[in-house]
């Protein structure tokens, strides 16, 4: 219960503070007494030394989910162009085979402003709420979302620009996105207009993809600008209070990235590449209190760090499943 | 939002403090403008005269656009592609569907009204489920002085022009499919094509102007069954249109 909460204090934008000695279970205290003895250090050097020499990397997690990301995207414009029926509408709302889904964010801004759920509306959020919860509600960003591949595209733009040292990296206060959230929240309420779907990018892409360009584009283009040139993931990192949303439905989803403090090497070489770097800090020597922790709500089970990871340290588990798995 | 001071030995001079600070003050100005630009969405809703003319079943504009999930559902099951989806520059009606009339109007050629059973929250009401109870406005002549059949004229060619897309569908032709109004052309004695192509039964009506017999003169006149498809204003031959819709209002309104 205590782990569940500061996972979601950690998403909410609370500094991950490291776990005082005394808590630690004792599995824990025995394994990191293990990893501080010399040997086990110079095991460890040598380990990243190899690993840095060989550039170990894989893309096993990335090619699936640019492909689930593009292949979701796809049909929904297929179902249109070519009437396919298949997925009709756009990722705020649409119909999967006839039967209806909503996107969670979406439902609850028009069910703030209108104070009216229609039953439709029920059965298609509920419907989405069961399947995030299960996948682990913030998959939805990094194995759905069309923005967040964007992001990706612009991320690398920025790390390169970074790397020859033209520009630097501006982080934020990762409060806002909760502060953003609560706003939007009160806006939709008092309001009574869907206020953040004015500049929600994955609406606006969605919308773009199945019906033809718009000049809400620009505002895309725009955050886009800023993630390459400004602030490295700032729309999915700071504000964008969808990813909060589905975060807080896949808290308690069986599906979550598992850290396994014998196999790693405190290198930090998945901090770097993680979208939520935060949820690893985990993986920093001494900080974890058991020798398996499961990341935190923030994460977007993307596979990031899975792909990252030398000694497989960070693996997908489904929680319930791990001896058919 | 409060901030309570925490009892740390802390240095606000140290780095970590500073930078601290910096995040803060960047998220600050960053979700002030997010916010901010947000809001924004409001002035095209102030500054319309009136709303767009919205498909039928739309409820009240205000509760409308509250409604609206901004999907686009009801676009993809129109058979003449009459809806459209509001831009960024139409604010809070963001992605809220809304017909251009003069463009392509709803000659209800679905039949029923596939638009409001495509609609997934209800801003298109179930409550309508025939043509007849669809309330998107009023039609209103509104330049008399150009309308051919108050000056006793005929019309003969295509309705809107060769290069016109527009859809219709003739019952006549096709029951099933909409035709291009282009591919339609008409040869009529006296300009009737705002009643000939009304959907709606006993909505507009062609009267003599005067008593007189071998009077030519004919107006047309809406009356209360007219739900403000647009069809009219669609098929208007006079360049710019004598007949509009005047959206959102009921009879009795405008």
């Amino acid at each position: 219960m205590k782990r569940f909460i500061s996972s979601l204090l950690l998403m909410f934008g609370k500094d991950f503070v490291r776990p005082p000695k005394e808590t630690w279970t004792d599995d824990a205290k025995e394994m990191h007494a293990h990893k501080k003895t010399s040997e086990q250090v110079a095991i460890r050097r040598e380990a990243i030394k190899e690993e840095i020499a060989s550039a170990h990397s894989s893309v096993k997690w990335k090619k699936r989910r640019w492909f689930s990301i593009i292949i979701i995207n796809l049909l929904f414009v297929l179902s249109f162009q070519f009437d396919i029926q298949l997925v009709e509408g756009a990722l705020t709302a649409s119909r999967f085979v006839g039967f209806h889904m909503a996107d969670l964010n979406s439902a609850l801004q028009v069910t703030l402003a209108y104070k009216h759920m229609v039953i439709n509306l029920v059965i298609g959020t509920v419907t989405v709420f069961l399947i995030w919860w299960l996948l682990g509600g913030r998959t939805f960003c990094s194995w759905v979302c069309p923005y967040h591949l964007v992001s990706e595209i612009g991320e690398m733009l920025h790390l390169k620009l970074v790397a020859k040292g033209l520009i630097k990296d501006h982080p934020m206060d990762r409060r806002m996105r909760s502060v953003l959230y609560v706003v939007f929240a009160l806006l939709a309420f008092i309001s009574g207009y869907t206020v953040f779907e004015t500049i929600n990018p994955v609406g606006i892409l969605s919308r773009a993809f199945t019906y033809g360009a718009s000049l809400a584009l620009i505002w895309v283009g725009v955050l886009f600008l800023i993630e390459v040139f400004y602030s490295r993931r700032f729309w999915c990192r700071y504000a964008c209070p969808i990813g909060l949303t589905y975060g807080l439905v896949g808290s308690i989803s069986p599906m979550k990235i598992s850290y396994n403090l014998e196999n790693c090497l405190h290198e930090g070489e998945c901090r770097k590449v993680c979208l939520v770097p935060h949820v690893l800090d985990i993986t920093k020597m001494g900080y974890a209190d058991d020798t398996t922790i499961s990341v935190g709500a923030d994460c977007t089970r993307c596979g990031m760090c899975v792909d990252k990871c030398p000694t497989q340290a960070l693996t997908f588990k489904i929680k319930g499943l791990d001896g058919m798995l | 939002m409060t901030i309570t001071k925490k009892k740390t030995k802390k240095n606000p001079n140290s780095p970590a403090s500073k930078r601290a600070r910096r995040e803060f003050l960047r998220a600050a100005v960053a979700g002030t403008g997010i916010a901010g630009f947000a809001m924004a969405g409001w002035l095209p809703i102030t500054a319309q005269s009136a709303p767009p003319l919205r498909p039928p079943g739309a409820i009240d504009e205000k509760e409308y656009l509250a409604s609206c999930i901004k999907c686009g559902q009801c676009v993809q099951v129109c058979p003449v592609e009459a809806l459209v989806l509001g831009d960024i520059t139409d604010g809070f009606g963001i992605g809220a569907p809304y017909l251009h009339a003069r463009v392509q109007a709803c000659d209800f050629s679905c039949d029923a009204v596939q638009c409001v059973l495509a609609c997934p929250t209800g801003a298109l009401s179930h409550d309508t489920d025939k043509k007849e109870q669809v309330t998107m406005g009023i039609a209103k002549l509104t330049k008399p002085d150009t309308c051919l059949a108050r000056k006793g004229l005929g019309f003969k060619g295509q309705a809107r022009g060769a290069d016109f897309e527009g859809l219709h569908r003739y019952v006549e032709v096709d029951r099933w499919t909409p035709i291009k109004v282009s591919d339609h052309p008409y040869d009529l004695e006296i300009c009737d094509l705002c009643v000939r192509e009304c959907p709606i039964k006993d909505a507009i009506e062609m009267v003599p102007m005067s008593s007189d017999t071998g009077e030519k003169r004919m107006t047309p006149v809406i009356k209360e069954a007219c739900v403000g498809c647009g069809m009219c204003e669609m098929m208007c031959p006079v360049e710019p249109t004598c007949i509009e819709m005047v959206p959102g209002v009921k009879w009795g309104e405008a």
